[in-house]
């Protein structure tokens, strides 16, 4: 695919333009005072539709096939990685990956979806959709981590948890579940960030955090807006529609008292400077580590208790 | 289709009305059965041995001891946080209609009442209200019902029926999911026992949440439980799906599901776990 999406295209075009008039004249005297006022233009121009995407936009950026994945980010800002394997009771999911790993200087359990970057990567890792022993391999690693004393952070980048036959058998209800009750109360902080798709109880499986954070242009939703379209609208076409009544937004799930804190992305989206987006989630994430690594055991689980329980609207 | 066919549907649709004020039509194998036989079997097929959807009120009165139900928390109610609208409508109207329709405020009803005199919490959803979904107002009183069996130290029991969570109130919706668990972790501190019953249907969010936590999960015989729906599983596999698959007797099998009883036994299935609450 092209790197640009229709919505980008007066971009592109600036960009084609200010690469032509250098390439005319690598000595830059020529055409220098165009050159920089059209670069501050397209800058201008970048501003305008990326602070500017609708749901549906920011949909196709959260599934951007050159969007960073857990890989990426474990090269980039974690140090001295080692990849613990298998739930010790069935398997070794590839779709959710774990380990004891370092960001600066604070050691973690690292949990996160491991989307592939490419078709054959994918299939081996499900997409980056868990099967149980994905969701039991991750308990297994917070009690280790209760256990050794780590802060768990988890990275969230999943469509949802796979969906099979031998998911269901294997009971991917249950190991959800299961999860979510023990992070209610796990002894050690927990830091999640979404940093694509939020993929509904695939991802919250592991995002029952102290607090949760967001990329700029992540989602973070309980259906895929296509799943709603085709039950709601009964047409999978009004995507972008259910898109947009759902709400899955970084700043709408700030809104709704959801998510604590959005990570900037660069300009363009993630996928146009890893290593910026990188450096920008390992800044916010060492800062709520430090004041959460502070804090009491018991204290953590009873922040995180009445965090959650505040969460949902209703009138009474 | 033929003309002669269609007037004969017509006809039959006629009927219709007069037929459903004396009979009940089981979901299952489209027997119509006697309305009293239907009642006094527990709404239970007597033809199939089909469980039937009761409502959380019929529920109640099958399951605790006679008028010592006293509900709580019935003035909860959602309030549609995100102003949600689709093809159909708006989620705002389809509330009021719930609402009239069943006469509920939500699609769980709490209390507290008595299992041959053993006091619980309890709460009851009623697949009626929004096919029993998990909104905000759900989780809410799910969870303030497990918080009054915290404060009173009473085992809590769950029945679940539901679709999974209410896609209307977006991501609200999936943090009741780890709202409710939140609440259920907390009775362990306490050693408070959680029985979760899983109905005809307990599904998506609701079967990855609280329903399928209990430290005994009882099934009715035959319920639909399942996480992912059947048609989404067939068109990622592109396999045929297996007979039983989804149902109490799979769950059993595969193991998630500690007993299965029948309806007419499940007062007193009840009753007998709770007694080995040796505290």
């Amino acid at each position: 695919m092209s790197d640009y999406f229709d919505f980008e295209k007066p971009i592109a075009e600036m960009e084609k333009m200010i690469e032509k008039l250098k390439s005319i004249a690598p000595e830059k005297n020529h055409f220098g005072d165009e050159i920089a006022d059209l670069e501050k233009k397209c800058i201008a121009q970048k501003k305008e539709i990326y602070s500017n995407l609708t749901p549906w936009q920011k949909v196709q950026f959260a599934r951007h096939p050159k969007r960073p994945v857990l890989r990426d980010y474990i090269n980039l800002i974690f140090t001295n990685f080692i990849e613990l394997h298998g739930d010790r009771c069935f398997g070794d999911d590839q779709g959710l990956i774990g380990g004891f790993a370092t960001l600066g200087k604070q050691k973690v359990m690292l949990i996160g979806h491991n989307k592939g970057k490419n078709i054959d990567e994918n299939i081996i890792r499900n997409f980056g959709q868990s099967k149980p022993e994905g969701y039991r391999k991750a308990m297994r690693l917070m009690h280790l981590a209760e256990k050794y004393n780590l802060p768990v952070v988890c990275f969230i980048d999943t469509q949802g948890a796979y969906p099979g036959i031998d998911a269901e058998e294997r009971g991917n209800a249950e190991a959800i579940a299961r999860n979510l009750t023990e992070m209610a109360s796990l002894t050690v902080p927990i830091v999640t960030i979404v940093t694509g798709e939020g993929g509904s109880g695939g991802a919250l499986g592991i995002g029952v955090g102290d607090v949760i954070l967001m990329l700029e242009h992540a989602i973070y939703s309980v259906i895929s807006p296509e799943g709603c379209a085709s039950i709601l609208y009964r047409d999978a076409s009004f995507s972008n529609k259910a898109a947009e009544a759902l709400k899955i937004t970084a700043p709408s799930l700030i809104e709704l008292g959801v998510a604590d804190e959005i990570v900037p992305e660069p300009l363009g989206g993630a996928h146009r400077n890893h290593e910026q987006t990188a450096q920008e989630i390992k800044r916010v994430v060492l800062a709520h580590l430090a004041k959460l690594t502070s804090t009491s055991s018991s204290r953590l689980i009873k922040n995180r208790f009445e965090k959650y329980s505040a969460m949902g609207k209703f009138a009474k | 289709m033929p003309w002669f066919s269609k007037s004969k549907s017509a006809e039959a649709q006629k009927k219709k009305p007069a037929k459903e004020d004396i009979w009940v039509k089981c979901e299952s194998c489209k027997a119509h059965v006697f309305k009293e036989d239907w009642y006094n079997s527990m709404s239970v097929c007597p033809k199939c041995g089909y469980h039937g959807k009761l409502t959380a009120y019929e529920r109640i009165g099958q399951i605790l001891d006679v008028d010592t139900f006293k509900e709580m928390f019935e003035t909860i109610t959602p309030n549609d946080p995100l102003a949600f609208s689709y093809s159909k409508g708006t989620y705002k109207d389809k509330i009021v209609e719930a609402r009239q329709k069943t006469g509920l405020n939500e699609s769980v009803v709490c209390g507290t009442g008595e299992i041959f005199t053993i006091p619980v919490s309890i709460a009851v959803m009623d697949f009626r209200f929004f096919g029993g979904s998990l909104g905000s107002a759900t989780g809410e009183k799910i969870l303030l019902a497990a918080n009054y069996a915290y404060d009173h130290k009473i085992p809590y029991i769950i029945f679940s029926s539901s679709g999974g969570a209410r896609m209307h109130e977006g991501i609200l919706s999936l943090m009741q999911m780890a709202k409710t668990c939140a609440g259920i972790a907390r009775l362990r501190e306490k050693k408070i026992p959680y029985i979760s019953v899983l109905t005809d249907p307990t599904t998506g969010g609701v079967s990855a949440s609280y329903a399928m936590v209990g430290d005994v999960n009882i099934a009715e015989p035959g319920a639909l439980i399942g996480f992912a729906g059947r048609r989404v599983i067939e068109q990622t596999i592109k396999q045929k799906l297996p007979e039983n698959f989804q149902t109490s007797e799979y769950y059993q099998e595969h193991g998630f599901i500690d007993m299965i009883v029948e309806r007419k036994l499940l007062k007193e299935a009840l009753k007998n776990v709770l007694s080995y609450n040796n505290q």
